[in-house]
């Protein structure tokens, strides 16, 4: 296969393409059902958790119901991440803005993972 | 008695100046103009900041390899190596330092290394939450089989095409591990071509990315993903294994180790292996890999027009590289309704993470409250995949 012709290596090119195609098709839909299981025992253990008691609904219902802080927009939900890197992520978005951060209203911070 | 005249002539007789004075028209300057090219490789790669980390190495290993009488780089040994004459013991017993460094890159361990330290610095989570981004990593191997026809066009053979096409993956190592299985006499010129391009993506690609979209696509601002569990990350680099290496076996060192690297990562029970690959062993391997390349561009196997016709096609590659990623993420624009933004088709052509970063920028400057990196990592982290696996095929074609 060393020398070969142009109508060859067209040959070659488009099937080598589609090869690439075909490997991460497939490979896409191993993951599109690897992700719809977990999806779906994701679901489950949710509704698993709704269905108990809400006993510890109580005090989070007062927390919400706590006054914010002078001059602030309200309350920032964290999700996984830690006031200081929130304050960081904060700060960094401000200054990519070019915005002053009280004009700015953060609603929640989620760690992606 | 010491006859100190003597002594002084076999001193003259070994130096590099004579051997470059007596041999100057017989390649002695293509040693003098190599010297130079790896003066230019040096400034470029710390005062111009192009990939330093392996533009230094490759310099100064081709400033070695030029040396006249250092005798650290035999290209002729190699010669008797891919004729099968000799074995690596040979070259172990009689090679120079570079000769035995290179034993790393013909054997394929230092590509396989240093894509284990991709895998263990890689997040796949964005591929994850969405699959529809490994489209875009296949649309963007374009410039992979486009390069390979022009090459060629051009009088190239085929190996020595596919090692060219292969610079449209944007992919280091995977450009050296093909390229060393296929043309290893191309080593040196692909090399630089392929770590020299990606370092200029930030100039290639935007042209490309504001001429094929339009100024509407590029302020979309993509919905956040869902979340990835931790064992879904876990399971991936598994699945990714077996899957990739039963179609295509050839692929399998390469996507073995870069998914063993990101099993290190994600399994949270191999820190220090993690660590390890992540750190101390990539700058080892990188240390040796770029020395032992740059060592390749030896002046009579560099200063031809075939390399002139490398750095061309190779900067093709690229653009069409990222044409096709583009092209991909505008088809996947119109037929989800606007939902995708095209800009992060581009990074599908693997270079991780500086693509990604680059669809972000581009999409910032149109619209300042668009974050598209953790969009764009997706389809970055699939051109990875996507090239190993156009370098599978072409090594199962042509290997």
């Amino acid at each position: 296969m060393d020398n070969i012709g142009i109508l060859d290596a067209g040959i070659i090119a488009l099937l080598g393409y589609a090869v690439v195609f075909f490997g991460l098709i497939l490979l896409m839909i191993v993951v599109i059902a690897m992700g719809k299981i977990f999806m779906a025992r994701d679901a489950k253990a949710a509704a698993a958790a709704a269905a108990a008691p809400a006993v510890a609904a109580a005090p989070a219902a007062v927390a919400a119901d706590a006054p914010t802080a002078p001059g602030s927009a309200g309350q920032l939900k964290l999700h996984d991440v830690e006031p200081k890197t929130a304050a960081m992520i904060m700060a960094i978005v401000a200054d990519k803005m070019g915005k002053p951060l009280n004009e700015l209203r953060f609603i929640s911070i989620k760690e992606v993972k | 008695m010491i006859n100190i005249g003597d002594i002084l002539l076999t001193l003259w007789n070994q130096s590099g100046f004579a051997a470059l004075i007596a041999g100057f028209g017989e390649g002695g300057w293509q040693n003098l103009v190599m010297l130079t090219i790896a003066c230019v490789l040096l400034y470029l790669a710390i005062v111009k900041k192009f990939e330093p980390l392996l533009l230094v190495g490759i310099a100064f290993g081709c400033l070695l390899s030029n040396l006249p009488n250092a005798g650290l780089y035999t290209p002729e040994l190699w010669t008797k190596f891919m004729a099968h004459e000799i074995g690596y013991g040979t070259v172990m017993l009689e090679g120079g330092l570079l000769d035995i460094f290179y034993i790393g890159v013909k054997s394929s361990l230092y590509p396989c290394l240093i894509f284990m330290g991709v895998g263990a610095m890689s997040d796949f989570g964005p591929l994850l939450s969405n699959p529809k981004s490994l489209l875009l990593g296949a649309a963007a191997q374009l410039g992979v089989f486009a390069a390979f026809f022009g090459a060629i066009l051009l009088g190239f053979t085929g190996p020595e095409a596919a090692s060219i096409g292969i610079i449209g993956g944007a992919d280091g190592p995977t450009a050296i591990y093909l390229t060393s299985k296929l043309a290893p006499h191309l080593l040196g010129a692909i090399a630089v071509a392929a770590y020299s391009y990606m370092a200029l993506i930030p100039l290639i690609q935007p042209p490309f990315m504001n001429a094929l979209t339009t100024p509407e696509q590029r302020k979309i601002v993509m919905k956040q993903t869902r979340n990835v569990s931790k064992t879904e990350k876990i399971i991936f680099p598994i699945v990714v294994t077996v899957f990739v290496a039963m179609l295509l076996p050839d692929t399998a060192p390469l996507i073995g180790c870069l998914m063993l690297g990101n099993l290190f990562k994600e399994c949270g029970v191999t820190e220090r292996l993690s660590d390890t690959v992540q750190n101390a062993l990539m700058n080892i391997v990188t240390i040796l890999l770029s020395t032992a390349v740059g060592a390749t561009m030896v002046g009579s196997t560099f200063l031809t027009v075939q390399t002139l016709s490398i750095v061309v096609l190779g900067v093709c590659a690229f653009a069409l590289s990222t044409v096709g990623g583009l092209l991909g993420g505008v088809v996947m624009c119109k037929m989800t309704g606007g939902k995708v933004n095209p800009l992060i088709g581009s990074a599908g052509v693997s270079a991780v993470p500086m693509a990604a970063r680059v669809s972000n920028l581009v999409g910032q400057k149109n619209n300042p409250s668009n974050f598209l990196l953790m969009h764009a990592l997706g389809p970055n982290v699939a051109g990875v995949i996507g090239s190993a696996i156009a370098a599978g095929f072409l090594l199962s074609v042509f290997g």
